[in-house]
């Protein structure tokens, strides 16, 4: 599910992956058995680590020669060092923090940067579902139902960069992205990327 | 192969294992304040040590272990207590490490402890045993590897009170360690695990015959009191849903209770089974000694209180394994290691298997355990630049 045949990644973690920097210190938050830290350390040179809450992600990754441990972003995130990573990773799993906003500040004092992406909820199916439907928007990137869904903050991109505005964190680059990953051919930080943008895909810096 | 060059120092594997004398010259320092001089180890070896010295893994073993991990207890008979992990192919492949593993400072298997011959005296030190400390076994085990001429271990792996001296081997010579695998194991023995050692204590301390710890020189051994210590600690090992499977409310050998205090439950045969082979082969004053140790066990109290601060720079890259049902060093003890790893940067990894077999898991056939060991012994070799499964020596 995670490797496409060929071996190569998922598009949206092949965005991801050429972010790095080769030889460079990154910490995947959600990591699940570890696809793209083996990708990083394979092909960059990349010293990762990982934390992933489900205990089968978390064992297929170590008996891989992953470092991975079995934790979460909520309450792992913390014990970490100001700057021991350089990059931060925290693919898919920000609408599922209980707290996104203490996360987002974690990952950015304990890495020099952070690479985040989330399903947008200002999507324009999810905005019609809500209007027409009157019933809370399941679709491919949001494919639960309200009462069994492990996404509890839910945000657009616009709510997105704005809590960074409020963190003072710099956004650096934005990226919109169709359902499968694929870049979509607009500015990621814009009004268009929140209607049209099934996910978001961003690089941040800290704050100075 | 052909690179490879026997060590004289490095005796190959021997079921019986080996015994050396250490520290003649050069008293071992305990950490009471005593000099120990000299102490005799006995120990085990597995597999081949390579040209360079770098496929060395000390195995650390528990409360009640011994340096027999593979090959049949001299006493019991019974196979040894990792059997189906160390062999050709195995977890701990035998053909591309060298496997060690000694048995501990107070121990009653060889290596010096209360039962010998206090040489000052001639009689058995019994209670004038030094009382001794996580600390001074790793010391012992340390010595050891220079006696054998290794100087630097690709992993130390112990579970238990064998997982406790993987992190003083951390601790206390981190520039030795490549790799560690602590497992089922605390940074620090909690209240909970002391008190169960007291009561193991004071029923080997209340038997008539234990004699001031002088029952050696009687010609007895207070064999109810450690009986009894052993049937209390085995339940600690086991877990509520494990016993329950495996005994239930069962009788034993008869179709309605008793009405007596005979052995009605399965549960409690098997209990005083497990009391009763224990005395065969355990010493009472090396049980009261090493529960002790494990007690005064307190890696962050020797560093300001801050567990953090025992790791700081350590480049050990670590797997922190604990298993879900155990609750004698359950998970949040192995998590409060991860967390301080974690806290100066350190390269750990941290699995809790999902297992209803409490803390004897680690010594039980666990496959994830096993797989997750193995992965990370493969990850590790590669860092280490030892050759991969199915390769040779160097």
């Amino acid at each position: 599910m995670m490797v496409v045949a060929n071996g190569n990644l998922r598009v949206d973690l092949k965005l991801i992956a050429d972010m790095v920097e080769p030889g460079s210190r990154v910490l995947d938050v959600g990591c699940g058995e570890g696809t793209l830290l083996a990708w990083l350390g394979r092909h960059k040179n990349v010293d990762g680590r990982g934390i992933e809450l489900s205990m089968s992600g978390v064992s297929a990754a170590v008996s891989q020669g992953l470092s991975v441990i079995q934790g979460d972003a909520d309450t792992d995130l913390k014990d970490y060092p100001t700057g021991a990573f350089d990059t931060v990773i925290l693919s898919q799993t920000l609408q599922a923090t209980y707290a996104p906003r203490d996360v987002l500040a974690n990952m950015l004092r304990i890495g020099r940067r952070a690479i985040v992406s989330f399903p947008n909820f200002g999507h324009w199916r999810v905005r019609m579902g809500l209007l027409l439907g009157g019933r809370m928007p399941v679709t491919d990137t949001l494919a639960y139902e309200w009462y069994d869904t492990p996404n509890i903050h839910f945000c657009t991109i616009r709510d997105f960069l704005m809590l960074c505005r409020s963190l003072g964190i710099t956004v650096e680059k934005g990226i919109a992205l169709d359902r499968d990953g694929g870049v979509l051919p607009f500015d990621g930080q814009g009004g268009v990327a929140n209607l049209l943008a099934d996910q978001g895909l961003f690089v941040l810096s800290r704050p100075q | 192969m052909s690179a490879f060059e026997p060590s004289a120092t490095c005796p190959s594997h021997d079921p019986l294992g080996h015994t050396v004398e250490l520290g003649r010259d050069r008293p071992i320092l305990l950490d009471c304040g005593v000099g120990l001089s000299p102490v005799t180890v006995a120990y085990q070896t597995y597999g081949r040590l390579n040209a360079d010295r770098s496929n060395a893994i000390l195995l650390c073993h528990a409360l009640t272990g011994d340096h027999y991990v593979a090959d049949p207890h001299p006493i019991t008979g019974k196979p040894g207590w990792w059997i189906d992990l160390v062999g050709p192919g195995n977890v701990f492949d035998t053909d591309r490490y060298f496997l060690i593993c000694s048995n501990v400072l107070g121990g009653c298997m060889g290596t010096t402890g209360p039962k010998d011959v206090d040489p000052a005296t001639g009689q058995p030190w019994g209670q004038t045993f030094p009382v001794i400390t996580i600390g001074d076994m790793v010391r012992v085990q340390a010595r050891l590897l220079d006696h054998l001429g290794i100087g630097n271990l690709f992993c130390v792996v112990g579970g238990s009170m064998g997982g406790m001296q993987v992190l003083e081997w951390c601790v206390s010579y981190p520039e030795r360690v490549f790799a560690a695998i602590p497992i089922a194991t605390a940074a620090r023995h909690s209240a909970q695990n002391i008190a169960f050692h007291e009561v193991g204590r004071q029923a080997i301390i209340a038997d008539p015959d234990w004699r001031e710890g002088n029952y050696l020189q009687h010609g007895l051994k207070p064999h109810r009191g450690l009986a009894v210590a052993r049937m209390a600690a085995h339940i600690t090992y086991l877990s509520e849903t494990a016993l329950h499977r495996k005994f239930g409310r069962n009788l034993q050998d008869r179709d309605a209770v008793s009405y007596g205090f005979g052995p009605d439950f399965q549960v409690e045969s098997y209990l005083r089974h497990q009391g009763s082979t224990f005395v065969d082969r355990f010493d009472a004053n090396s049980y009261l000694y090493i529960t002790r140790a494990m007690d005064y066990f307190d890696l962050a109290a020797q560093h300001g209180g801050v567990l953090a601060n025992a790791f700081a720079n350590t480049r050990t890259r670590f797997c922190v394994v604990s298993f879900s049902s155990d609750w004698l060093f359950p998970t949040p003890e192995s998590r409060a290691v991860v967390h301080a790893l974690n806290a100066v940067a350190a390269n750990v990894s941290f699995v809790e298997v999902q297992s209803d077999k409490g803390h004897d898991a680690f010594l039980l056939d666990e496959p994830e355990f096993h797989a997750t060991l193995t992965g990370f012994l493969e990850g590790a070799a590669e860092h280490r630049g030892l050759p991969r499964k199915g390769g040779t020596f160097r």
